[in-house]
């Protein structure tokens, strides 16, 4: 490579450190580019019939030592000594779990102390690192971006692809800054500036680029937020989102159980220090955000672009000019059993659900308990807590925090997907109310008929303290702690 | 994978958008370990609705779905294809797909048309107002027809070629096996491994 190469984005510089072949020829014609994978994620929902294929077609995995497996979605997060009551549930995991075993595949089992959410596993472990490829069966892989890696989602079928050649074929994506410059007010966190992002570009803004989230916000954010935020990026219909890898990432990733040790780590740091794009780069697309105006941000309809300010009103069909939005509208507030112009306060929830892959860190977790500790719940709210990892769990009960949450009334449950999705026992009831720090509010997403408002910690603690959707300053002489 | 040069069947207008994963296959389904047998599962939420269109005929019989824009967002879940596949669609027309959707189509052979939101307003139309209208989608000259309404789509170069051929796309990546190996020498000696198995104790 030449000095005097042309400016590059983040994205750009990971791509091509990775490319294995380029696609011949030239333009539209062009064909895809061979991409090398580092490490590739798996967990029981999407990889069963990929191991299938590679068994018919009598073809190995590549390389195991790249590969690692975990069980998330379909386990259940009470009574986790027990066999899994559900027998399909119960198949899909000792499917994966005779794979791995077959396959030579490392797996961290039910009850295992790294067993977790596959996106709160990877960066705990220190396995997501700077600049790499990751991939895995789930669009949240995009949570592995906030270490600079280029990370998104693939369907079964590449999957098995992975499997067998440990690359993917893939056309460059294009490129697109999201410039948040400011200082976010207290009790507001990098959840709020995600949902105002998605609301601003919309659930297919986003298609076809990687996002890069810029500015003196972002760069202010912890690892953990800074995963929320990347987490989210496929709800504006990106593949991947990145944040540069600065102090802050080098700090996160020392000392973790995979991270570069002597001179591995000082030639790993000085090779993490060229990732971020140069001066002049260009993005093929812009958007800013002034973190100094944004205010809890919370959704109101059946898609994670339905969103507005927690002081705002719900929406009505009326407000919008174009007949097919306004038919979305009207569906949404059908389903969600909303009226348009009713405050965004004014709505009671049944339930509170602190967890997921987008929301469930050692950081989230500290900021609900700080928000309700010494407060009372709601008495008609239950409020479920979901470590998003058995190690968070173990930190956090280090900590105290599962006693402040069992003291205010809520659920300590194991590390799970749980209630982000209707896959295992913790769903919603037809037309229950859910306040969610999850990432996805479509009709029966938490369970048939479920109602789901996706919240920050904040809200979320606020709002089991209020019973109605509310935020820390809402609380009477409540010191708010973010 | 068979070969697609052209396709015609019944359309069916499903007229919403942002119609996401999770209403083309809701997660109950996701526990099963086959690629096959998801006819049941498709828009199962919707189905239970006797006037959702599925429901009616001659759009049951239907094989091309013509939705609105942002067709496929959220969960990678490939069993959204497969659910489609199985109950008969074999092309699915919109304005806009979400990229994981439309990946996961070109691997299973189920044809992604976009088409401009114009022309799928005029096509809607023509299959409400007769039923039963057929749809061609005709990956050689790259156009969807539908009564006397003529509208171009757009598809990548590569996917068409591979649909057109009916290629498998490991068999294709394994002819390159050799740039992988040596690729694989040139990899950073501080590139994690996951093996063997490092934890915090």
């Amino acid at each position: 490579m030449s000095a005097m190469q042309s400016p590059q984005t983040l994205a750009e510089k990971v791509w091509n450190a990775h490319v294995v072949s380029p696609g011949e020829g030239e333009g539209e014609a062009r064909k895809p580019d061979l991409i090398y994978i580092d490490l590739h994620l798996l967990h029981e929902v999407t990889s069963p019939q990929a191991f299938e294929g590679l068994r018919l077609a009598g073809r190995q995995l590549r390389r195991p030592d790249l590969t690692i497996a975990t069980e998330d979605h379909n386990t259940p997060t009470l009574e986790i000594d027990k066999p899994i009551a559900d027998l399909t549930s119960r198949t899909q995991i000792n499917t994966l779990r005779d794979n791995c075993k077959e396959f030579g595949v490392r797996l961290h089992s039910l009850g295992d102390k790294e067993q977790g959410i596959v996106h709160v596993v990877g960066p705990q472990l220190g396995l997501t690192q700077p600049g790499m490829t990751v991939v895995c069966g789930d669009s949240h892989t995009s949570t592995h971006g906030a270490f600079g890696a280029l990370a998104f989602g693939i369907g079964t079928s590449e999957v098995e692809h992975v499997m067998a050649t440990q690359s993917l074929s893939l056309k460059p994506f294009k490129t697109m800054a999201i410039n948040v410059e400011g200082t976010l007010k207290p009790g507001v966190t990098s959840k709020d500036i995600i949902l105002a992002v998605i609301a601003k570009i919309g659930t297919g803004g986003g298609q076809g680029y990687v996002l890069e989230y810029r500015g003196s916000a972002i760069r202010s954010l912890s690892m953990d937020a800074r995963m929320t935020i990347c987490n989210m990026s496929i709800e504006a219909g990106a593949r991947a989102g990145m944040i540069a890898p600065d102090e802050i990432t080098f700090e996160y990733v020392k000392g973790r159980p995979h991270a570069p040790k002597g001179e591995d780590w000082d030639a790993a740091v000085a090779d993490w220090k060229n990732l971020h794009s140069d001066e002049g780069a260009t993005f093929d697309a812009e958007v800013f955000l002034n973190a100094d105006e944004l205010e809890p941000f919370v959704t109101w309809g059946t898609n994670p672009g339905q969103g507005v300010s927690l002081s705002q009103n719900v929406p009505s069909p009326e407000d919008y000019q174009d007949e097919n939005d306004r038919k979305a509208c009207e569906r949404a507030l059908n389903y969600m059993g909303l009226t348009g112009g009713t405050p965004m306060k004014d709505i009671r929830v049944d339930t509170v659900f602190l967890g997921s892959c987008t929301n469930s860190r050692m950081e989230d977790l500290r900021a609900a308990a700080a928000v309700i500790k010494g407060k009372t719940k709601d008495p008609n709210v239950r409020m479920i807590v979901v470590p998003g990892s058995a190690r968070v769990r173990l930190e956090a009960e280090a900590e105290g925090l599962d006693q402040v949450f069992k003291d205010f009334g809520a659920e300590w449950r194991f590390a799970g997907c749980s209630m982000c999705l209707g896959m295992n026992p913790d769903q919603l009831e037809e037309g229950e109310r859910c306040a969610s720090t999850s990432n996805r509010n479509f009709e029966g997403r938490q369970g048939k008929g479920g109602r789901t408002h996706l919240v920050s910690p904040l809200v979320a603690a606020a709002t089991a303290v209020r019973g109605t959707l509310s935020s820390p300053s809402d609380l009477a002489a409540s010191p708010v702690a973010v | 994978m068979e070969k697609i040069l052209t396709h015609t069947g019944i359309g069916v207008p499903l007229r919403q958008s942002n119609v996401d994963t999770d209403q083309i296959i809701p997660a109950v389904y996701l526990k099963r370990i086959t690629r096959t047998g998801f006819e049941d599962a498709l828009f199962a939420g919707w189905r239970r609705d006797e006037n959702f269109i599925l429901n009616q005929a001659p759009y049951n019989k239907g094989s091309v779905l013509v939705a609105g824009p942002d067709f496929g967002t959220g969960s990678s879940r490939e069993h959204a294809v497969w659910a489609l596949k199985d109950y008969g669609f074999k092309a699915v027309i919109s304005a806009r797909f979400a990229d994981i959707f439309r990946g996961n189509s070109g691997k299973q052979g189920l044809v992604a048309a976009e088409v401009a939101q114009g022309d799928i307003e005029l096509i809607w139309k023509e299959l409400e107002n007769n039923p039963g209208t057929t749809v061609s989608v005709d990956l050689e000259s790259r156009t969807v027809q539908c009564g006397s309404i003529s509208a171009p789509f757009q598809i990548d170069d590569y996917t068409r070629w591979r649909l057109m051929e009916g290629l498998d796309d490991i068999g294709l990546t394994l002819q390159q096996e050799d740039a992988i190996t040596a690729y694989e020498a040139k990899r950073p000696e501080f590139k994690p491994k996951t093996l063997p198995a490092q934890t915090a104790g």
